[in-house]
């Protein structure tokens, strides 16, 4: 790497430390990642052992956010339940960008009637409310994580296609583009060396956005007894549980929830951040 | 423009087609056929079949098909097994609940979102516009079923005013009806606001920039003024898109909030359909709900051309 | 008493110094040309004057209007003297107008707000003053949306606006730029012809002399934020001395040295062959069901270039030069016809095959900023054609190669490794040619290569090609609005109009005594500098 490459990327460093939505998003998602990647090591309680004696507890110095009706620690619950929609959300974005990404670049690439008929496609899943058809996919396939990470995944296939194709569409009139057709480049080419890299940042911004509404989405799935099954614990199923004993016990669905709230406000501070540093013509406007 | 609503009308009408055949392979591909269900696993194969017959089950898959297609063209959406009542009752029973409650959260949302995003952008960078987008940021990180949770537990546990859920129904009278759907529809829309006061907002500052709004200031117009001659109804166009991919967001957001409020509605309904593999009722109320969502989609469409004169090709 | 008086005028933005005591004035009636390069402030001491100026700018001195102190005056105060007695046109006529509503509300708005007139009074003085500026109401109604017009047309509208009230002053910032030179001309003399009808006061921004001394009687060059110099117009553009006017006068007139020309008789074989080539877009959809007539963009064009002959090819925008410079690059079909380069079909060949001709056949484009991809290294976007190389050559080679290709555009070895945004638009535009070379093609198409340029970098790079030409050898087709590019680089001209090839011969000819309409129409909207000092000394007198 060359000198100026590491200074440019010391200008982007310095922007995003000076970027507060990009710090604390950044933060946040660094806590909540930690805290998933920990329940693998440690947890204050075990989280598969009942303990019947110890239920419906109130916060406390030993249960810092109490425990549910089977004695479990709320706050290991949440830890574990943390990888739970991480995984889903990640490897759901995943998904999205892997057939969504090419999908698009070749859209804009081919244009014509390849572009018509991803565009219809796209008509055709937006259509679909995304909820309602998780449900179904789920139902079909029956409950359980890995079929909510398919039925989000679906969902962000087109969101992505869209956002490349947008990118992509806008780019191939330039022209640097021009001039590399006319060093003989063929479209794969140049998708690789001069589409991709340019259109790197817009989707990065949108990962972190569907990350975040993949938590949202994992978490109303496994509320609805659709996503991850016990006795694995996840937020959603956490906050299902609460409901019937909110009268007495409250605190059952405020942290869960909390959790939740605090891990999609952080990815999407995060989002706003990574836009104003990539992008400054967008900053300006916001 | 009418070239291009009509071409609109046709893509609708196309999406709504591949939806049906789309929904109609899911449903084929879960085990189990409605014979069975309805039966039990105990059943004698000489009864199933004969149920089979009956049902029209045992005919190929394409007939099967087409004759759903062709029930659906007259309004005919089959029989449900579990309630044993055609499911166009059965859908209309619901959507009595469910219609209103999308209605009144598209409207409440709107409503809010709105004036919100405007005076954020009007009064950019100042108080006002940070206290503004920093409520909406955290609005849009709120799960619409946990908001609905606390909602129950502060106005209907804490302070009583209205039922935790369920619905009286119609005929018990307007107003213990609207009660009933006050907490849902606010649960609904204030996540929905939320973004879309960010986009009003945003969509605001990007047509300020532009340089038709120095050409009106240049005339002598004071910012406030063209603010809403010029601006506004140039941002209300990427509103108007989110407007309209909200609705199927709210359709969808029926199904879990109905779920939490206990409301007899078309989410709650599909749901148990699902759960009881009651194929012809999930079915027809999938397609009801994507036509309803193309039907939305249309009409942002003819907003659309009413807001931007360039959509209007002369012919 | 001036109408306008402008006194040691200082603004900076967030700290960044862009007006450095700017002295100006403009008496009642009188036209001013206010003229610089990119980035000396010309256009900021417009909007100083509207106070229109960008969020965060703050500005020091004084600027009197009609005995109003314009920088200590209420907004309010502003409102009423903007589109009453100042009026302001811009640059971009495309992004100058409100997309969804009618031409009427957009020239009465103003109308209405300042006078008080009711709907009626004040869209019958819309109407007039839009007949005033060439919008007649049997192809112009005032129901027109801003999307219906042209470029050229919805300049006039916004003429229409600014002119409405009959301002004492009008300020236009550079009102023809993104215009081509006829269009240019019809805009010049219409605001001419506005502004001694209603002896208005015109300050005109523009970075082209030649223009100005048509236009004004006084003149203030600007750099840098500084005023260099300021005069009557004849007199200051005729004696230059301040050395920058002088700069700025002798970039504008510039022909590059180039001793040997390459005649079109020349016994060489040809080396470009363009034979009845025809380009059709499909027309737009008129209904769902009928689709439009095709609009034939390039209609039945031939013509041949030999080695090393420079030629210019100049049209009006739309005409179909930059269409037919794409098919030539093989990066269109033509609809009919062929296009054979060193002696064989480019048509109907896939990349792999194109590969030599592409060798022997590069571009250079207009646009100095859009030329590169921003996230390359200078040796990426030089060795970019390389690509077409059939053996791939090593990285110490690579970077030879791309060391000799600066070499011989002025850059240094060490530019190598920066990125394109370190780079000056003159330099940039060294860069495109750097790239365009490196494969030392036989043929260079150059798409409007200086119009995005300041004169005197223009001039510099003019040079550059020329220089180019005859030391490789290399032949040009450069695609032109501009005639005195046409004329001091190129052998030969075609004038392109409405798809077809009307007129072709040698440079001076052509330009000297146009026969066509077109090529008449172009010579003689082109501005020139020392034709409009003499016209300017015979009118004195």
């Amino acid at each position: 790497m060359s000198v100026r490459e590491s200074g440019q990327e010391a200008g982007i460093l310095r922007q995003a430390f000076a970027s507060r939505s990009f710090l604390t998003g950044f933060v946040i998602t660094a806590v909540i990642a930690a805290m998933a990647l920990m329940s693998y090591l440690w947890t204050p309680f075990d989280v598969t052992v009942l303990i019947i004696a110890d239920r419906m507890q109130t916060p406390s110095a030993v249960h810092w956010f109490g425990t549910d009706h089977f004695g479990r620690d709320i706050l290991s619950m949440i830890m574990v339940g943390a990888r739970n929609s991480i995984a889903v959300a990640l490897v759901a974005v995943g998904i999205g960008m892997g057939i969504g990404i090419p999908l698009g670049c070749w859209a804009a690439a081919r244009g014509g009637v390849a572009d018509e008929v991803l565009m219809r496609f796209n008509d055709l899943v937006f259509a679909f409310p995304a909820l309602l058809s998780a449900v179904m996919i789920t139902a079909v396939f029956g409950p359980g994580a890995i079929n909510a990470i398919i039925a989000i995944g679906i969902f962000n296939v087109p969101v992505f296609a869209r956002v490349a194709r947008a990118g992509a569409l806008a780019l191939w009139p330039r022209e640097y583009i021009l001039a590399a057709r006319a060093s003989g480049k063929g479209k794969a080419l140049i998708t690789i060396e001069h589409i991709l890299p340019n259109i790197a940042s817009m989707l990065l911004v949108q990962g972190t956005i569907q990350f975040a509404l993949g938590i949202l989405a994992e978490a109303s799935l496994s509320y609805l007894g659709l996503g991850a099954q016990p006795p694995m614990p996840s937020w959603g199923r956490m906050l299902f549980d609460a409901q019937t004993r909110m009268m007495v016990a409250p605190y059952l669905a405020i942290f869960p929830g909390m959790a939740i709230v605090i891990t999609v406000l952080g990815l999407n501070l995060l989002g706003d951040g990574l836009r104003d540093i990539l992008d400054p013509k967008l900053r300006r406007e916001r | 423009m009418t070239a291009f609503l009509l071409k609109r009308l046709l893509i609708g009408l196309a999406t709504l087609v591949v939806a049906s055949l789309v929904v109609f392979t899911v449903m084929e591909i879960l085990p189990g056929d409605a014979a069975m269900l309805m039966l039990g696993m105990n059943a004698s194969p000489a009864a199933l079949d004969a149920l089979r017959e009956q049902m029209g089950l045992n005919q190929p898959v394409i007939m099967r098909y087409l004759n759903w297609m062709a029930g659906l063209a007259v309004g005919d959406f089959g029989r449900s097994f579990t309630y044993s009542s055609p499911v166009i009752d059965l859908i209309a029973e619901r959507a009595v609940v469910s219609l209103p409650l999308a209605l009144m959260a598209l409207v409440m949302s709107t409503a809010i979102a709105i004036p919100v995003g405007l005076f954020a952008a009007a009064r950019r960078g100042k108080t006002a516009d940070a206290v503004a987008m920093g409520a909406a940021q955290i609005g849009v990180a709120v799960p619409n079923f946990w908001f609905a949770l606390l909602l129950v537990y502060v106005f209907a546990v804490w302070l009583r005013w209205v039922p935790a859920g369920g619905f009286p129904g119609w005929s018990a009278g307007l107003w213990p009806g609207l009660k009933a759907l006050i907490l849902p529809s606010v649960a609904l829309a204030l996540p929905q606001a939320a973004i879309l006061a960010r986009v009003t907002r945003s969509a605001m500052l990007e047509v300020l920039g532009e340089d038709y709004i120095r050409t009106a200031r240049a005339k002598g117009m004071p910012r406030r003024i063209v603010l809403w001659r010029h601006a506004l109804r140039n941002a209300m166009i990427p509103v108007l898109t989110i407007l309209g991919l909200q609705f199927a967001f709210l359709l969808a957001g029926t199904i879990i909030i109905e779920n939490v409020f206990y409301l007899p509605g078309l989410g709650r309904l599909v749901f148990q359909a699902i759960t009881q593999r009651d194929l012809i009722v999930v079915e027809g109320v999938v397609i009801l709900l994507v036509a309803s969502v193309i039907v939305v989609n249309l009409l942002v469409d003819l907003a659309y051309a009413l807001v931007d004169p360039r959509l209007r090709i002369r012919a | 008493m001036s109408l306008l008086e402008i006194e040691n005028l200082t603004l900076d933005i967030g700290g960044t110094p862009i007006l450095k005591g700017v002295d100006l004035s403009i008496a009642e009636g009188e036209v001013m040309g206010l003229v610089g390069e990119s980035g000396s402030g010309k256009s900021m001491t417009a909007l100083a004057i509207m106070q229109l100026m960008p969020y965060a700018a703050r500005a020091s001195g004084r600027v009197t209007f009609n005995g109003i102190d314009i920088l200590g005056a209420s907004e309010q105060a502003m409102c009423r003297l903007r589109g009453d007695d100042i009026g302001m046109v811009f640059q971009e006529p495309m992004t100058a107008l409100n997309p969804v509503k009618t031409i009427g509300e957009q020239v009465s708005e103003g109308i209405r707000w300042h006078t008080g007139a009711n709907r009626a009074d004040a869209e019958a003085r819309a109407r007039k003053i839009l007949d005033r500026v060439g919008l007649p109401e049997a192809k112009f109604p005032l129901s027109r949306y801003p999307h219906e017009l042209s470029g050229g047309q919805r300049q006039r509208v916004v003429i229409a606006i600014a002119c409405a009230l009959k301002p004492k002053l009008l300020i236009a910032d550079e009102p023809t730029t993104a215009l081509d030179v006829v269009l240019q001309k019809q805009i010049l003399e219409l605001l001419k012809d506005l502004v001694d009808e209603n002896r208005m006061g015109l300050l005109l921004i523009s970075h082209d002399l030649a223009v100005v001394a048509d236009m004004a009687d006084r003149v203030t060059i600007m750099r840098h934020g500084e005023v260099m110099e300021d005069g009557e117009t004849a007199k200051t553009l005729s004696e230059q001395v301040h050395p920058y006017t002088r700069q700025l006068a002798q970039a504008s007139m510039h022909v590059p040295a180039r001793p040997h020309t390459t005649a079109a008789s020349s016994k060489a074989e040809n080396l470009l062959e363009i034979r009845n080539v025809s380009r059709d877009y499909p027309g737009r959809r008129v209904s769902l069901f009928r689709k439009g007539e095709p609009f034939r963009a390039v209609n039945d064009v031939s013509f041949s270039l030999k080695p090393g002959q420079s030629v210019a090819l100049v049209g009006r925008s739309g005409c179909g030069k930059s269409t037919l410079a794409r098919m030539i690059l093989a990066l269109d079909a033509p609809t009919a016809g062929d296009i054979r380069f060193l002696g064989d079909s480019l048509l109907g060949k896939d990349e792999t095959a194109l590969r030599p001709f592409r060798r022997n056949m590069q571009v250079v484009f207009q646009d100095p900023y859009g030329s590169f991809n921003p996230r390359h290294t200078v040796e990426r976007l030089v060795s970019e054609p390389l690509h077409l190389l059939d053996g791939k050559p090593t990285p110490a080679e690579r970077r030879e190669r791309v060391a000799k290709a600066l070499h011989e555009v002025g850059l240094a070895k060490a530019d190598m490794d920066k990125y394109p945004h370190e780079f000056s638009g003159g330099q940039r535009q060294r860069l495109s040619i750097a790239r365009a070379i490196i494969t030392e093609p036989k043929l260079i198409v150059a798409d409007e290569p200086v119009s995005a340029l300041d004169v005197s970098i223009r001039a510099q790079i003019l040079d550059l090609f020329a220089d180019l030409n005859q030391r490789l050898g290399v032949a040009y087709l450069f695609i032109t609005h501009d005639l005195t590019v046409a004329r001091a680089i190129t052998d030969e001209v075609m004038v392109m109009h409405d798809g077809r090839i009307v007129e072709e011969g040698r440079t001076g000819d052509i330009l000297d005594h146009p026969q066509s309409d077109a090529a008449k129409a172009l010579v003689a909207a082109a501005p020139d500098l020392h034709r409009a000092i003499a016209k300017r000394f015979q009118e004195q007198g």
